[in-house]
């Protein structure tokens, strides 16, 4: 169709040994990457943390990264291979730019792009180990999409990946609304990062929210949430079951 | 059977006599029989004067709802109730057994029973059968020394907590209570709570559904709000009737109204049982 279709090119190079070496199990992998659509676009949320396994090996890893003028992506599962994923990418962006018609990969493309490569990864029995989160503002239609490793993708207003799915979307069915403001949407997505960060056991206390509009891509500096551990439970918690625990 | 004539079975504790018979017949291509599992949502609270239970009435065998509308709180004694989350049959038999223990201790003591009996009771039986016994419990109760909420898992082990979810549909509700659950709430912000919790359960969980039971505890007294919401009414009976084919000739017309199942409780536990 265009020029696109020569990357896969370079994909088979990699899969072409005989002895070919797959994606068996992850290695580094980052926990889970929650978004919303809110007013104005969309805003995704993730720690960041890299685990090696059961330590917390890596505090400082970016799993938030612009994609093109109108795309934002958010990957978990393994670190080697979402970064394998931004080449991907990058190229994708390239040769988008060196068509220099005016024209622009939107959100949509670049999910289908997305969905492309890791279904047809699967399929070679040598997955990109990902949960992927798409999101992006084009022409005023924002769009939140999501694809795994063996290529299940939808597209939804509120998506999240590993136990995020567990923790954060029930509450983001409770609460999430058309129309939240920036504020609201910063609040929401607050609210699922700290629930996770009690109950998921490789989340890390220092998270970057980004936000991406008709305007641009934000990616906020790393912070971190307050918590809250004084319950008076916690403080003496067998008062009357001594020996228990 | 000859066996047992000549020696004493064995006190206490897992009989692992028929294990390697069991997996002989299974590696012979016997299927295993499946149990009733009941893929739950259940939760606890402790707020200003007591405890809150909380559980969902979906009881599943395997793909299939076998019970829509299932007891999952189980009485223990008139302060201590108990929420049982796995093999429906274990946790029936288990809060049965300790609540009969229960009572012909409080024969012996003459006094009120106490959350940490229960609990113990309940760990020492467990952990003797390694877990085999699939029960996974919230005991919650209100006692002369205050309100306790414990969690019991298969293996025996227990926790204690201001608050607490087990069962499959444990994060859905835990991601509820960690965003709302502070100290010191009345009892009507509590069971909103409570129920939020098992609806999230219930609406995000496949394992869950169905309706929303509560127990209130507190220090002398308790309630049992059975079907306390019902958030899954069903919507598709047809209101035009049935009508006959044009060809049909009315005969005579009967029309029989049915009448209402009236409950009659008379005072005292209608679920002591």
């Amino acid at each position: 169709m265009n020029s696109v279709d020569s990357k896969p090119a370079t994909s088979s190079l990699i899969g072409s040994e005989a002895d070919s070496q797959r994606t068996l199990y992850p290695y580094v992998t980052g926990t889970s990457v929650v978004g919303i659509k809110y007013k104005d676009g969309i805003l995704l949320a993730a720690d960041m943390g890299g685990s090696y396994g059961s330590t917390l090996r890596y505090k400082s890893v970016e799993r938030l990264k612009p994609v093109g003028k109108h795309s934002l992506i958010g990957g978990s599962g393994e670190i080697s291979d979402f970064q394998e994923i931004m080449r991907y990418l990058d190229d994708l962006i390239l040769s988008d730019n060196m068509w220099d018609d005016g024209n622009s990969l939107g959100p949509k493309e670049v999910h289908n792009y997305l969905t492309r490569i890791m279904y047809n990864r699967r399929n070679k029995f040598n997955p990109l180990w990902n949960s992927l989160v798409l999101g992006g503002v084009k022409n005023g239609q924002k769009y939140l999409g999501t694809v795994n490793m063996i290529g299940v993708h939808y597209e939804d207003n509120h998506v999240a990946t590993g136990f995020g799915n567990h923790l954060a979307r029930p509450l983001l069915r409770d609460e999430w609304h058309e129309n939240l403001t920036f504020e609201e949407g910063v609040i929401l997505l607050e609210k699922c990062m700290r629930v996770l960060l009690y109950r998921d056991r490789s989340a890390v206390n220092k998270l970057q929210i980004a936000k991406i509009t008709e305007e641009g891509v934000t990616i906020s500096p790393p912070y971190a949430l307050k918590t809250f551990w004084n319950f008076s439970a916690f403080e003496n918690p067998t008062l009357g079951a001594e020996g228990s625990w | 059977m000859s066996r047992e004539a000549m020696e004493m079975p064995p006190k206490g504790g897992f009989s692992f006599d028929l294990c390697k018979r069991n997996d002989m017949l299974v590696k012979k291509g016997l299927k295993e029989p499946s149990f009733l599992k009941t893929g739950t949502t259940i939760v606890g609270l402790i707020f200003k004067d007591g405890v809150i239970l909380g559980a969902d009435t979906r009881a599943t065998e395997g793909p299939i709802v076998a019970d829509k509308n299932c007891e999952k709180i189980h009485y223990m004694a008139p302060n201590i109730y108990c929420c049982g989350a796995g093999t429906a049959a274990d946790t029936e038999a288990v809060t049965d057994m300790v609540s009969s223990q229960l009572k012909l201790h409080r024969y012996h003591t003459g006094r009120e029973s106490r959350v940490v009996t229960a609990l113990s009771l309940l760990k020492s039986h467990l952990f003797s059968y390694q877990g085999h016994v699939s029960a996974a419990l919230v005991l919650g109760g209100v006692d002369v020394t205050g309100p306790h909420l414990h969690t019991i898992y298969p293996h025996g082990s227990t926790d204690t907590l201001p608050f607490a979810t087990m069962g499959s549909g444990s994060l859905a509700a835990m991601a509820v209570f960690e965003s709302k659950y502070r100290e010191g709430l009345t009892r009507d912000e509590g069971v909103k709570i409570v129920s939020e919790a098992i609806c999230s359960g219930i609406f995000n969980d496949l394992g869950s559904g169905s309706n929303v039971d509560i127990c209130v505890i507190t220090q002398g007294e308790k309630e049992y709000l059975r079907n306390h919401m019902l958030p899954n009414p069903r919507t598709y009976i047809s209101e035009k009737g049935y009508t006959f084919s044009k060809k049909t000739e009315v005969l005579r017309t009967k029309i029989t109204p049915l009448t209402e199942m009236v409950e009659v409780i008379e005072g005292g536990d209608a679920m002591e049982e």
